[in-house]
């Protein structure tokens, strides 16, 4: 892979796609101008964060002009966006579109849908059933969107599926001030799970985090970039809008996995045979999601 | 059993210092207003919140407003006024003896505050007069009104429900009263101010401590335990709490619930406003 990204780390009017959407367009505009091949937005980048009642209100369908105005923008840099996907049977999908040459070349629903604490996602959107890598032209990428992230497994099936890079498109709420540095507990958190993604699954790791406040919370930033060996190679500003370009490189995935070949020795088969053997188990099965 | 002593939160006051200035600025700037009024007490929570108000919206967007009544302690009215002139903002007095007067002779079994019950009604008297002089101020220089509780007060109910509890906006409604402290510290609240013990003011020799029978940094510990860290009561007897000090805490956070909720609604439609009708504050913006 060979792509020069742009992380877009924007603050979405909460429930304005028309708005959204044209300040989509002058970012793109601004990335075009920056040379990026790519450009990376944060989750439900349509429509902001805390939807509730307007959830239904701002879905859009996968051939809705909205959607079809900002995949022909992909004619002229590669474009992952968040939104609203209401779907032909009129469910709701916290959904994420990556859009290329002018078409739409993949579409990943969020599968894990925290409805805990300050979360309601559970409540209005559907959840998604798979992780699926895609190819493009820039590289082979796999999909989380936040919550999605904190689940290990969802990162891992990327991984087997040979994702050069994890995007993870993120609305995160802040919080936590009873911590020590410079990042509030749950954005520490966010370079911890990055961090470590980064280095034991030998991947790109680019999140793409929102800014701004949306009744009261706050969405702290910090994008960044982990390369396949973990580190922080780009970094966004925190709590304010920022563009930042960086290039991912297969010489990087390459010196990560020929250092320690941890995708060689996976043992994916054995994973499969035991959790085969643990949902067989009336011991075990109550333990893992039988869904 | 922990032979710890628990203690009260903490707080990164870097971090706290960033979040609250962004909140306060985002939240008045989205909904096209550039000002800010706050009632000053005197105390330590309304001036911390004035220097967050400065920092956020500039001195000169921000009017400090102390609102004595003939009885208040006259440090109140210096310490106010101290903390306007230490963030640099205009400063205004506005006199509620009057206003008070006039209806404490219509009912007067007001006319002191003898009788425990008169104290309370006339507290609540004083603070929801304070409420309407400053939402009135508002209107005038189309500013929002910053609210001035913290976390302590809210989960103890120990304030007055559309009085000192009503604002637009309120920065420090999710800080314990100990992290107050540290982030005034922080932001140079005058130390006349955070020495000062925590009082209402609402009637002569009242303090905090003294009415609630405990010390913040007790009441903190516990309500830390409770809330954040979800502690059952045999947890948080097992960390020390004495059982009587946990229960009355405990009954005092539960009762006064309906004050840290809006009114009540008689559902009889599909779609009741805030159970049902579910839209964030910031819609639209």
């Amino acid at each position: 892979m060979n792509c020069r990204l742009a992380i877009c780390q924007t603050n979405p009017k909460l429930g304005v796609v028309a708005d959204n959407l044209q300040s989509h367009h002058q970012w793109l505009d601004r990335c075009l101008e920056q040379k990026a091949d790519f450009a990376l937005f944060p989750e439900l980048s349509l429509t902001g964060y805390i939807l509730r009642d307007l959830t239904s209100d701002v879905a859009l369908a996968l051939d809705s002009p909205q959607i079809s105005e900002l995949v022909a923008r992909s004619k002229d840099i590669s474009i992952a966006f968040g939104f609203v996907e209401h779907s032909p049977d009129h469910r709701f999908y916290n959904s994420f579109v990556f859009a290329e040459d002018g078409v739409i070349k993949h579409v990943h629903r969020k599968v894990h849908l925290p409805d805990y604490g300050i979360f309601e996602e559970g409540r209005y959107f559907a959840a998604g059933n798979n992780f699926t890598t895609f190819e493009s032209k820039h590289g082979r990428f796999g999909i989380l969107i936040c919550e999605d992230a904190w689940h290990l497994s969802s990162a891992w099936l990327h991984f087997l599926q040979g994702a050069d890079a994890l995007l993870v498109p993120v609305a995160s709420p802040s919080r936590g001030i009873e911590t020590d540095g410079d990042h509030l507990a749950s954005q520490k958190s966010w370079h911890e799970l990055c961090a470590a993604q980064a280095k034991f699954l030998q991947t790109w790791v680019v999140r793409c985090n929102r800014v701004g406040y949306e009744d009261g919370v706050l969405f702290d930033g910090e994008s960044a970039i982990n390369s396949p060996t973990g580190e922080v190679v780009a970094a966004a500003h925190h709590s304010e809008e920022d563009l930042v370009v960086y290039e991912l490189t297969s010489s990087a995935l390459k010196r990560a996995r020929v250092e320690t070949p941890l995708r060689r020795n996976a043992h994916a088969n054995l994973v499969r045979r035991q959790l085969a053997i643990i949902a067989n188990d009336p011991d075990l099965s109550g333990l893992i999601d039988d869904e | 059993m922990s032979s710890t002593i628990p203690q009260p939160p903490t707080c990164n006051v870097e971090l706290a210092e960033r979040v609250l200035i962004g909140f306060l600025k985002s939240e008045t700037q989205r909904i096209g207003m550039t000002k800010a009024v706050l009632g000053m007490s005197g105390g330590i929570d309304s001036a911390l919140v004035l220097e967050l108000a400065v920092r956020a919206l500039g001195p000169e967007n921000v009017l400090a407003i102390a609102l004595p009544y003939r009885e208040s302690d006259p440090l109140s009215l210096e310490l106010a006024q101290q903390g306007a002139s230490n963030a640099g903002c205009e400063f205004s007095v506005i006199d509620i003896t009057p206003l008070a007067d006039a209806y404490f002779e219509q009912h007067p079994e007001l006319a002191n505050g003898e009788m425990e019950t008169a104290r309370l009604r006339r507290g609540n008297v004083f603070s929801r007069l304070r409420m309407t002089a400053l939402y009135d101020q508002s209107a005038a220089v189309n500013g929002l009104v910053f609210g001035t509780s913290n976390k302590t007060e809210l989960l103890l109910g120990y304030g007055t429900q559309h009085g000192d509890m009503a604002s637009a906006i309120n920065p420090i409604g999710d800080l314990y009263k100990s992290q107050v402290v540290a982030l005034s510290c922080h932001l140079g609240v005058p130390s006349a101010i955070i020495d000062r013990p925590p009082s209402a003011d609402l009637w002569q020799g009242q303090t905090d401590e003294e009415e609630l029978g405990f010390s913040y940094d007790a009441i903190d510990a516990l309500l830390h335990a409770m809330v954040e860290q979800r502690l059952n009561r045999d947890a948080l007897v097992a960390l020390n709490f004495a059982p009587e000090f946990i229960d009355l805490i405990s009954a005092r956070v539960q009762r006064n619930q309906y004050k840290r909720r809006p009114p009540l609604i008689a559902k009889v439609t599909g779609r009741t406003i805030n159970l049902d009708y579910r839209y964030a504050r910031d819609w639209g913006s």
